[in-house]
């Protein structure tokens, strides 16, 4: 008896657990639903943590699905959806931020942070060149020295044959 | 009796640690040994207490103590134990007891070592007491698991049943021994700082001892991520395995500054160079690994709209970070030009190879960040919004790392100091021309014609490839007899077969992931029980759906039939809904199918009805190919980077015994 109830109870909040989202229905179009599945990838379900539209169990986000699906039924490009969606509910919807000025730094400072380390280690390693001047004889001589008086680790990256 | 045991221990390892730095300090400088070996051994005594008190919390959790504020929030009697047990790191302030616990243990460990020099050890140890201090501080005063409830409530809450799950019971624990065994790499840079000289004997040593302690740690990271990645991709039933959340970013920012500060630190004991960059990115390592704690547990990120979920918490761990990074990197600042020294090498080097990987290495990581941090920044300056998702990393990340990947096979055949491009060249000839004509027939082969993925099958391979190219240019395979050949074989260092897993390990990733991502299909529909749904090259029936009963949830199961689209080779799946009473939530449990490398991957949606009226179910399926290496490639990265550790353990041991000699 208590089993059944709690089936009972658990069959209800299976079914009441989340108000049920309108249901998907995929436009008849093969080549216009791949669209709008494309762009569903893109498209941020505004009330949720960090979920596109397409993942989303979310109302809104089936609201918006049928949105997408209806202006593409419509003939809209997807940059006339995608700046539909941006009036309404700002840059926030959409996963790639506008490039604009407020952006330029999060859109060009990877390349811009690789080319100033490349350019500094390059004239870091022209200028340790220009330091290195060829030893005197006498110098060399002393290096000959210490060399044989080490007691060097042998290059564990040498080959066997090498030894 | 035993949570009050837990809690005292808590409070006992705080005082442990606080001695544990004030006497190493002093130890070293007076240049007390004796004072220095009592810190050593207060740094073991803090890391047993903290293990007790993790113990008392989870005997808490076992036993159901509802009278324990955390247990009644993270717990129910009807939970399976494992994940009873594993309910004890499910909370932020469990889970800040297991960040303390790898801490002090891997402290202890540090203060076990027997080869480190005097006053490097005792900085480490100092520094890595410091640290213990702050995180215990930070969980007995704000975050204690162990608060008592009056009156005790007669049923917990339960853990989130999305938490419920082997894989993201063992994420933790892997995860944080990743995070937090980057605090020794953090402490033995400080060490060296402190106590480091321009001399080149130094640095080469100091190498040797940061390379076991940042080779483990990433290969916990490794492992850590990918359960997680695998336990997105299985519970979470959106088909995918990395969304560029910004709690993913958390964890794999301190991954990539590991990865570059192993391959950094080989520059520094082969050669003693980089000296200044190495102790920089084992500083960075666990400042990511703490920023990321912060993210996390602060609640910037789960709602961008409040600064804190627990203001209090929050400001304290920023205050830890912003204190420990900032004193460190101002010390790195002030000692780093002081520090200069080691061998020269020509840009054409395994050394300039890699300093290039650890130029791509740390931009990618500085992309990361980036990308994470920007909203929230872009929001306090001018108040607009923006998401940073999938969709920028593909044009950011993804360039930075296949150009990297183009380069990397070529590295570990450079020879040091001075290198031969043309010879190296040469030799990697075949493995090019093999990954090239592998890229093309994929890109013929498949409709729709896909350029960007058959150049990224071409660079998995490639990776591949030029990782048995080294192999066998360095045993001299073909060339030479068979014997020969195993000979050598046998005598190549555990590092150099490591280092072969590890890129081969990334080019078995990079493959799964890009034919995941670029061919998979995916369908749609609802589906009234004896009905069909096919994706790709499969078909998949719904037989019947009927409700059973778990340990602590209702189901709504789905018996499916996948089968070739002839109808040959059948198997029969279950997926589920799954409905959790003492929460209130809804989970899905996929329905997998493993066919060889390719998945056949199904979510069981709600209950519907069809055009007649007849119950229907929303059925997702999708065919995911080569899914299985995405968890495959990361893996035997992880084995390398075990054998990398084997060979430093057998070469210690040697270093050891010549002095005796």
């Amino acid at each position: 008896m208590k089993r059944a109830l709690l089936i009972a109870v658990a069959a209800v909040g299976l079914m009441a657990a989340e108000p049920p989202p309108a249901p998907d229905r995929p436009l008849p179009d093969a080549a216009q639903e791949a669209r709008a599945q494309a762009l569903f990838k893109g498209i941020r379900c505004v009330v949720c943590q960090h979920e596109a539209i397409a993942d989303s169990p979310a109302v809104i986000a089936a609201d918006l699905r049928g949105l997408v699906r209806e202006e593409i039924a419509a003939g809209r490009s997807d940059a006339e959806i995608k700046r539909d969606l941006v009036r309404r509910y700002g840059d926030f919807v959409l996963f790639k931020p506008p490039v604009r000025f407020g952006t330029w730094l999060l859109w060009f400072g990877p390349l811009g942070l690789m080319l100033a380390v490349a350019a500094g280690l390059s004239l870091a390693a022209r200028r340790s060149r220009a330091d290195t001047e060829a030893l005197s004889p006498d110098e060399e001589a002393r290096v000959a020295d210490i060399v044989a008086a080490a007691d060097l680790r042998p290059d564990p990256d040498a080959k066997p044959s090498d030894h | 009796m035993i949570v009050e045991l837990g809690a005292f221990a808590l409070i006992l390892a705080l005082a442990l640690s606080a001695l544990q730095t004030g006497m190493a300090v002093t130890g070293r400088l007076r240049r007390s040994p004796v004072l220095a070996g009592a810190a050593e051994g207060a740094a073991v005594a803090a890391a047993l207490a903290v293990a007790v008190a993790f113990a008392a919390l989870i005997f808490a959790f076992v036993v159901s103590d509802f009278s324990v504020a955390n247990v009644a929030a993270n717990s129910h009697t009807d939970k399976p134990m494992l994940y009873k047990v594993a309910g004890a790191w499910g909370s932020h302030e469990g889970s800040l007891v297991l960040w303390c616990l790898v801490l002090t243990g891997f402290g202890a460990v540090l203060a076990r070592a027997r080869n480190l020099p005097f006053g490097l050890k005792t900085s480490a140890v100092a520094t890595q007491g410091l640290l213990g201090v702050l995180f215990l501080a930070f969980a007995v005063f704000t975050s204690s698991p162990f608060e008592r409830l009056n009156p005790a409530p007669f049923q917990g809450a339960s853990l989130n049943p999305l938490l419920q799950d082997p894989a993201l019971a063992f994420h933790p624990p892997l995860l944080y021994a990743g995070y937090v065994g980057f605090s020794v790499c953090f402490s033995l840079a400080v060490a060296a700082l402190v106590e480091g000289r321009a001399n080149s004997a130094f640095w080469p040593a100091w190498g040797r001892w940061v390379r076991p302690w940042a080779l483990a740690s990433w290969g916990f990271l490794t492992v850590g991520i990918t359960l997680g990645a695998f336990w997105a991709y299985y519970e979470l039933g959106w088909g995918g395995w990395w969304f560029w959340d910004p709690v993913e970013n958390a964890s794999f920012m301190p991954w990539l500054a590991g990865a570059a500060l192993l391959h950094s630190a080989v520059v520094t004991e082969r050669r003693g160079a980089l000296a200044g960059w190495t102790t920089f990115l084992a500083l960075a390592a666990f400042t990511f690994s703490m920023l990321g704690a912060f993210l996390v547990r602060s609640g910037v990120l789960t709602s961008v709209h409040a600064f804190a979920v627990d203001p209090q918490r929050g400001l304290m761990l920023l205050a830890i970070l912003g204190g420990t990074a900032g004193l460190a990197f101002a010390l790195f600042a002030w000692r780093a030009p002081q520090l200069k020294g080691g061998g020269m090498f020509a840009p054409v080097s395994r050394e300039g190879a890699l300093v290039l990987n650890n130029l791509f290495l740390t931009a990618a990581c500085a992309t990361v960040l980036l990308g994470t941090l920007y909203p929230l920044i872009l929001e306090a300056v001018n108040g607009s919004t923006i998401s940073v998702g999938p969709p920028y990393f593909a044009l950011t990340f993804v360039p930075l790392m296949a150009v990297a990947f183009l380069i990397l096979p070529a590295g570990p055949l450079l020879a040091w100091k001075r290198a031969d491009l043309k010879g190296v060249s040469q030799r990697l000839a075949v493995a090019a021309g093999l990954a090239v004509l592998l890229a093309l027939a994929a890109w013929l082969a498949f409709e729709p014609k896909k350029a960007l993925s058959a150049a990224g099958l071409g660079l998995g391979a490639w990776l591949i490839l030029g990782a048995l190219a080294e192999v066998a240019e360095r045993t001299r395979l073909f060339r030479a007899p068979l014997g020969e050949t195993l000979r050598r074989a046998r005598g190549l260092p555990l590092g150099a077969w490591g280092t072969t897993l590890a890129h081969a390990g990334l080019g078995v990733f990079v493959l799964g992931a890009v034919v995941e991502t670029g061919y998979r299909v995916e369908a749609a529909r609802p589906l009234a029980p004896g009905e069909v749904i096919e994706a790709g090259v499969w078909s998949v029936r719904l037989d019947d759906v009927r409700v059973v009963e778990g340990p602590n949830y209702l189901a709504e199961q789905g018996r499916l039939t996948v089968t070739l689209r002839s109808g040959a080779a059948p198997r029969e799946i279950t997926a589920e809904r799954r409905f959790f009473p003492a929460g209130g939530q809804t989970t899905t449990e996929v329905g997998l199918d493993f066919r060889g490398l390719d998945d056949v991957y199904v979510v069981l949606g709600e209950r519907g009805r069809t055009a007649v009226g007849a119950p229907a179910w929303n059925v997702r399926v999708w065919w995911n190919p080569w899914a299985r290496l995405i968890f495959l490639g990361p893996a035997i990265m992880a084995l390398g980077g075990v054998l990398s550790l084997l060979d430093r353990r057998l070469r210690l041991a040697v270093n050891r015994r010549r002095p005796a000699a």
